[in-house]
């Protein structure tokens, strides 16, 4: 073992690149799409030309270059990407080009002056935020498990290990006894955070208490619901915080064998999970030997081949063994008989990333923030029509108001102009879960909150939707999805899916009567009782959650053959709103079938005979006019 | 046919499964990764290839095969040159990803459950999400992501390659 680099985990020891210049450039996939990677070749040409001594590798001891360049994980900011964080003079500057960074080299590198034409403003005060220090979006979250995404270099180990990284682990390993850690756990009161909320204490004690010579931990990093990112933003940016809550779990509960499944859709996940795994054994941190305790502990990281249900326990088990990824009836449970018949414990990958805070700062600690029975924090992905789109981290209990309206910067119209009034629902915890609206945007987001108005925290997809979306062609995508991923074990999830689709394309097509809704909330109902696994279980939420609150929309298309948003093109029915046309002539030159008549200075009509609902009209319209399409 | 015909003209090809094969101790368990690594080689699983995998690991080609069905990540069809994914996840639907979808078919002549051209130039797949909610919606051409996308800038992405392929 490397005990230099094992000198690092004492704060005390070695103050490293402090005091150096930093360039952090966001490389999480959202910033690389933009272009992060062009801009990171651009700042290594620009800097080397002004004649700064740069690097780009953590070196624990004393730097002798003057900047270290380096790229990070996601900062959660995407909508505002690429992002480029200097360091000690805390400047975030956001939509960044390769155009611009002669002007940040020139300006605050050499010269120490902000380049305000790229910071960001502040769209409610206009004034411009130096740094995330000064960005409402931060300003509001509170950052455990992505706090060092996006400053750390996720390929360095070393850098990790200088952020205080793999003490917990080696504390866990070598001054804790098992039950000791299991108590510290379920003392912090942490729940799994993938879905169901279950504590993870027990999960562990169950599994601790098994007498087996061989115990599985498992990381679920198949994070599938559509909408959410947290885990691949955590892999891609931390990935040895997972990797070390890992440890402490197998430590735990007395396994030697561990395994990460992550999605094969997040290839830079998987390659950075690979990356932490090879060099936590090159300084044997994995091994036969860890930490120099004498306990074996292997990792392997395995990829996932693209069915949403296999991030369910048992379905994972079986996809590991080489079957179909179909679950199985529990009990008995992974904890007592799982992965090859052996104890196995599964976490989800933020679980594991909140293990190492709690062994690290305690369980009093960590109880502090969130709520009673939902402690710590829980990161979100926010997406939909809200101006910041982006990951976030707040504690349990806060509100949906504040979530969506000031870390989320408000709700966006189909322009991406912020609306005052424009906000319809939240469809949170992806196709499991269920719709919040205006009469929750003050409940506070935590487990059993969430539970008593029908719908979950999921894993923590967050998707807002402004008043132009069909809360029924919302239910039919989750739905199409859902009867699309059903691995078809359960006769009642397979085909009562199937058949609640169809319903909803009646609805949607027109073709429904009064009868169809009330069958569909009786086979909605079949499928939550007749379905084995959470995906059948919890498939037609989204469907009662739509129909609970929306329930005047479903009506709409069934009784009047309306869609009152227009997103139904069978039953869009377009018109003007004679109070707001102002008689401007533009959406009557722009209509391919001439359907729209009307004098210069005078409400227009449109002609339902000629209309072929194409919508051009309201895209047209600057003073949203057109309603229904 | 096709695969046949690769196989019986590349005999390397095969070399290439075995070293796959004993890179994963020929043991069944290790199937998914196993049909992972086939599919990177040929970029679909050629039928004739699961029947000498299942040879090989000692298991029946059902088993193997149900295996390559089960997980959409497989495809048992060859897919085109060039992939074409569009993102259709919660995020990206509820900003519109499905005129995307329809532009794209229709530019390529896509219809009903065809997914692939005629030419074998381009294979268009939706899929559930690829985790870049903050560019909703996202098309993925290769393996390189374009975020805010329209109707209109999708077409424009197939044009470029049709026009770069008939220089």
């Amino acid at each position: 073992m490397n005990h230099r680099i094992l000198n690092i985990l004492d704060p005390a020891a070695g103050n490293g690149c402090k005091t150096q210049r930093r360039v952090i450039v966001c490389a999480g996939t959202g910033c690389v799409a933009n272009g992060a990677y062009q801009v990171i070749t651009a700042f290594k040409e620009q800097i080397a030309a002004a004649g700064i001594s740069m690097t780009t590798e953590f070196k624990a001891e004393e730097s002798s270059h003057d900047l270290r360049l380096n790229k990070s994980g996601c900062q959660g900011f995407c909508q505002m990407g690429p992002l480029v964080t200097i360091l000690p003079d805390q400047i975030l500057y956001n939509k960044v080009t390769v155009a611009d960074v002669d002007d940040i080299v020139r300006q605050t590198l050499v010269g120490g002056k902000v380049v305000d034409r790229l910071l960001y403003v502040d769209p409610t005060t206009r004034k411009p935020c130096q740094g995330i220090q000064d960005i409402p979006f931060y300003q509001r979250q509170q950052r455990f498990v992505l706090k060092e995404c996006g400053v750390i270099d996720p390929e360095s180990i070393l850098e990790y290990l200088h952020h205080g990284g793999y003490a917990a682990a080696k504390k866990a390993i070598l001054q804790m006894t098992q039950v000791e850690i299991v108590q510290e756990i379920t003392r912090s009161g942490l729940r799994g955070r993938g879905g169901g909320g279950f504590p993870t204490g027990r999960k562990w004690e169950a599994a601790r208490t098994q007498k087996s010579a061989k115990k599985y931990v498992i990381c679920n990093a198949d994070e599938g619901d559509p909408g959410a990112f947290m885990n691949r933003s955590v892999m891609e940016g931390n990935p040895h915080s997972v990797l070390e809550g890992l440890m402490i779990a197998a430590r735990a509960i007395g396994a030697d064998e561990t395994l990460i499944y992550v999605r094969t859709e997040y290839p830079l996940a998987v390659a950075r999970m690979k990356r932490a795994v090879e060099k936590a054994q090159q300084l044997g941190f994995l091994g036969d030997n860890i930490f120099g305790s004498g306990q074996a502990l292997h990792c392997e990281v395995m990829e996932g081949a693209g069915a949403f249900v296999c991030g369910e326990e048992t379905a994972m088990i079986a996809s590991i063994e080489g079957q179909r990824g179909m679950p199985r009836p529990k009990p008995p449970f992974p904890a007592q008989s799982g992965l090859w018949g052996k104890p196995t414990i599964i976490n989800n990958v933020e679980t594991l990333a909140h293990v190492v805070r709690v062994i690290n700062e305690g369980a009093d600690k960590f109880k502090q923030l969130g709520s009673a029975a939902s402690p710590g924090t829980k990161t979100f992905a926010l997406t939909g029509h809200v101006a910041n789109t982006g990951l976030i981290e707040v504690p349990f209990g806060t509100t949906l108001r504040e979530v969506v309206m000031q870390i989320g910067g408000g709700i966006t119209d189909r322009r991406g102009k912020v609306k005052a009034n424009g906000f319809k629902a939240v469809q949170i915890g992806g196709p499991s879960g269920g719709c919040l609206t205006q009469e929750h945007l003050d409940l506070p987001l935590d487990y059993d909150s969430l539970r008593s108005v029908g719908a979950m925290v999921g894993s923590g997809g967050l998707v807002a939707m402004n008043e132009k979306t069909c809360m029924v062609s919302i239910a039919r995508f989750f739905m199409d999805f859902t009867q699309r991923e059903s691995c078809g074990k359960c006769v009642l999830c397979r085909e009562g899916t199937r058949q609640l689709l169809a319903m909803l394309d009646d609805i949607i097509e027109g073709h429904a009567t009064g009868e169809t809704i009330a069958l569909m909330e009786k086979l909605a109902l079949a499928v939550q009782k007749g379905s084995l696994c959470g995906l059948g279980k919890t498939a037609p939420n989204p469907v009662l959650s739509t129909l609970r609150y929306f329930r005047a929309e479903y009506d709409a298309h069934v009784f009047h053959k309306h869609c009152p948003t227009g997103q139904c093109k069978a039953l869009a029915r377009p018109s003007i709103d004679p109070a707001k046309c102002k008689g401007c002539m533009a959406c009557g030159k722009k209509c391919p079938v001439g359907a729209i008549s009307g004098e210069r200075k005078q409400p227009h009509v449109i002609d339902q005979g000629k209309c072929i609902v194409c919508g051009v009209c309201a895209d047209t319209c600057k003073l949203d006019a057109v309603t229904g399409v | 046919m096709r695969a046949q015909a690769k196989l019986d003209s590349n005999g390397r090809k095969l070399v290439k499964i075995f070293t796959i094969l004993d890179k994963h101790e020929r043991k069944p368990a290790r199937l998914v990764p196993i049909l992972q690594a086939v599919q990177e080689e040929y970029r679909y699983l050629p039928q004739e290839v699961l029947t000498y995998v299942a040879t090989a690991l000692d298991i029946s080609p059902a088993r193997v095969f149900g295996v390559a069905t089960f997980y959409s990540h497989f495809a048992i069809a060859p897919k085109g040159k060039h992939l074409v994914r569009l993102c259709d996840g919660t995020a990206c639907h509820v900003k519109d990803s499905v005129p995307i979808l329809d532009a794209i078919r229709k530019r390529l002549k896509l219809e009903g459950k065809k997914v692939t051209t005629d030419d074998m130039l381009f294979t268009v797949e939706t899929v559930a999400c690829l985790g870049a909610c903050g560019l909703a919606p996202v098309v993925v051409v290769n393996d390189q992501v374009y975020g805010a996308m329209t109707p209109a800038g999708a077409v424009k992405l197939i044009e470029e390659i049709i026009a770069r392929e008939q220089s």
